[in-house]
């Protein structure tokens, strides 16, 4: 009788020693995984400030000319370096109008390159090609280029900087 | 001698090491298992300890941050001694690790090994196969050029078709919403710690299945396999015939891996490293990302596949020939392992080994690429040099028709080549294509001036046999 109660205490006492060293476990896993876990997705979840950046004088473009830009992004890091810098294609639509489309073929993002003798967006990795209004002209991308908003500010333009546009179902 | 003796000795009897291994590298194999087919595994392993050496030497040298990888780069190529082979051997390792996984993977499917009771040695082996190929894309873009920036963005792209959260996946991949300081710091990450890490335990447990399982049998025809009985078959097997593995079976092993060691530092002394590209910068456009070889036939697959469909296949078609893998050996785990029984499964080994390498072959000359480059059409093709003739062919190399279609050996081939067009259609039909486009073809209706037009037209009318034999004669 008294063996059997001594079994029984024995093993509550290790069901309660075993339960203490999952839990704590798991607590001390759970805590530092939050630190861990939220600092490699903190770069999804924080959305930079778009920031307007200046591409050059008003003057210095040409009514009807598409012409590269570069710009720095708008999550620039310190070290980033000739990598934080981007690029859209800028045309001068009017004496005040500008429009500006990204470089990133909206099929799987390569460069696309303006033919002005074609007057035509034509990308180089699939044969993606635009109109020079930005909507597909053909080959394979699911929806036009995207478009930056431009504006004009004390004789400069200027480019609000955007995330990669990245195309989604 | 005598002192070395003792010395391993007092090892020995301290941490037990050589009784503890003894037995399993001098553990009985089926003598039919020490043949030259078996030997592909085993490289593929001395293949990941020269990429381990490689790889942390080259960090002794390598700075991972996005804005001076690049220099770092050059700066191992060309200035550090023996950087440029080290980098060299690194690359072409990568290159053989993908080939000899494939060729033992090939082999172990072939012979079936993969049935009872080895059912988790395939599995590991799937898992190891998928975390190499995440190595190589990741050393490829730490391989920080313009290419790197650029395959990165494509491959966030694809990501980004992920229904759902795709865009999450995207911006995880590349460390926010741009290209920049996170970039790089990540795959690094990824690169030199987390999949390695994965890959060594994943190793560990391979190769510990095989000790525990023992090497599967050179199969026989008409000898399928029976999980009620085939463990102690293999036992009395083992027991009766087997051979130690060291060194008779390993012998070859050892051969092989040589002969695998000294190409790669072979090839990476006389070829070297891939040229580094131009620096990493997002702002030059002026890129066209192409993968390394390995890739080259996923490559075409997403370049040929119709754009209806793209988006599926290239969520759930890598996911699918995953599962595939995964399960096949709950698919079958006993029956027939001999290939001469098992015709689906040669079948199925030559059509994928058949459309990779089209695909390959395909890939290499990416023919739906505009080929910007394309030498324009001299006024000797054009075949005038002045009037309408000329002029439309003046418009053919102006307006970006030259990109994609061949006339006479010059121009791209995303397009049919028109060298003979002229035969094939009536001037209306030259026109309305010209206007209208189709689904790989812009509608020019919209740019071209109706001289401009018309001259086209002259000049495409003229690209007829008769003519092409008139003007080069
Ligand atoms: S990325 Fe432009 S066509 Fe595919």
């Amino acid at each position: 009788m008294s063996e059997k109660t001594k079994t029984s205490e024995e093993c509550s006492r290790r069901a309660f020693f075993t339960h203490i060293s999952y839990t704590l476990g798991g607590l001390a896993a759970v805590m530092v995984g939050i630190p861990i876990v939220g600092s490699i997705l903190a770069p999804i979840v924080n959305k930079p400030k778009p920031i307007w950046r200046p591409v050059g004088e008003v003057k210095n473009f040409t009514i009807g000319d598409t012409v590269i830009v570069s710009f720095i992004d708008s999550s620039p890091l310190p070290w980033a370096g000739v990598t934080s810098e981007t690029a859209a294609w800028l045309r001068r639509s009017g004496e005040q109008e500008f429009i500006c489309f990204s470089v990133n073929c909206a099929h799987l993002g390569c460069p696309v390159r303006w033919v002005a003798g074609a007057r035509l967006f034509m990308c180089p990795c699939h044969g993606g090609v635009y109109y020079e209004d930005g909507s597909v002209a053909a080959g394979p991308p699911p929806r036009g280029l995207y478009n930056y908003p431009v504006r004009i500010n004390n004789g400069q333009v200027e480019i609000l900087t955007s995330p990669i546009p990245i195309t989604t179902v | 001698m005598e002192s070395l003796r003792r010395a391993w000795l007092w090892f020995d009897d301290r941490t037990g090491l050589g009784s503890a291994l003894g037995p399993s590298i001098k553990h009985p194999v089926p003598p039919n298992s020490a043949s030259w087919f078996y030997v592909f595994g085993s490289a593929t392993l001395f293949a990941f300890m020269l990429q381990v050496a490689t790889g942390v030497t080259l960090a002794f040298m390598y700075v991972p941050s996005a804005g001076e990888a690049y220099q770092s780069l050059q700066y191992i190529t060309d200035q550090t001694t023996f950087g440029r082979i080290v980098r060299g051997m690194h690359n072409w390792g990568a290159s053989a690790m993908i080939l000899l996984i494939g060729v033992h993977m090939v082999r172990v499917y072939l012979t079936a090994a993969y049935k009872f009771p080895r059912e988790m040695h395939w599995i590991s082996g799937v898992v190891l196969w998928a975390l190499t190929v995440i190595m190589a894309f990741s050393g490829q873009v730490i391989r920080w050029d313009q290419t790197a920036v650029w395959s990165t963005i494509v491959a966030s792209e694809q990501a980004g078709r992920i229904p759902l959260i795709g865009t999450w996946v995207a911006q995880f991949l590349i460390g926010g919403e741009t290209i920049g300081g996170a970039t790089l710091s990540r795959m690094f990450a990824y690169h030199v710690f987390i999949v390695p890490a994965l890959l060594f335990l994943f190793i560990g447990l391979h190769l510990y299945l095989v000790i525990k399982n023992g090497i599967s049998e050179f199969p026989k025809a008409g000898k399928p396999v029976d999980p009620k009985t085939y463990r102690e078959e293999y036992e009395n097997l083992v027991k009766k015939k087997g051979i130690p593995f060291w060194p008779d079976a390993a012998w070859r092993d050892m051969v092989f891996g040589f002969i695998v060691i000294t190409t790669i530092l072979l090839i990476a002394l006389i070829i070297g490293p891939p040229a580094l590209g131009p620096p990493p910068n997002p702002s030059n456009i002026d890129a066209l990302p192409v993968p390394d070889w390995y890739f080259v036939f996923y490559f075409a697959f997403l370049a040929l596949m119709p754009p209806q469909m793209e988006t599926y296949l290239m969520v759930f078609g890598p996911l699918l020939v995953g599962a595939l893998l995964f399960f096949l050996p709950f698919i079958s785990n006993k029956g027939e392992r001999s290939p001469l029984r098992r015709p689906w499964a040669v079948a199925i080994v030559a059509l994928t080994i058949a459309s990779i390498s089209g695909l390959w072959a395909i890939g290499i000359t990416s023919p739906w690429s505009p080929h910007f480059d394309a030498k324009p059409l001299t006024t000797q093709i054009i075949g005038a040099e002045s009037g309408p003739i000329y002029r439309g062919g003046e418009y053919f190399n102006e307006k970006g028709c030259l990109y994609c279609h061949t006339i006479s050996g010059h121009g791209g081939e995303r397009g049919p080549n028109l060298t003979y067009i002229g035969d094939r259609l009536s001037t209306d039909e030259i026109t309305w294509r010209i206007m209208n486009g189709g689904l790989n073809m812009p509608g020019f209706g919209g740019t071209l001036s109706n001289e401009e037009l018309a001259d086209l037209v002259v000049f495409l009318k003229s690209r007829t046999r008769e003519n092409q034999e008139l003007s080069s004669e």
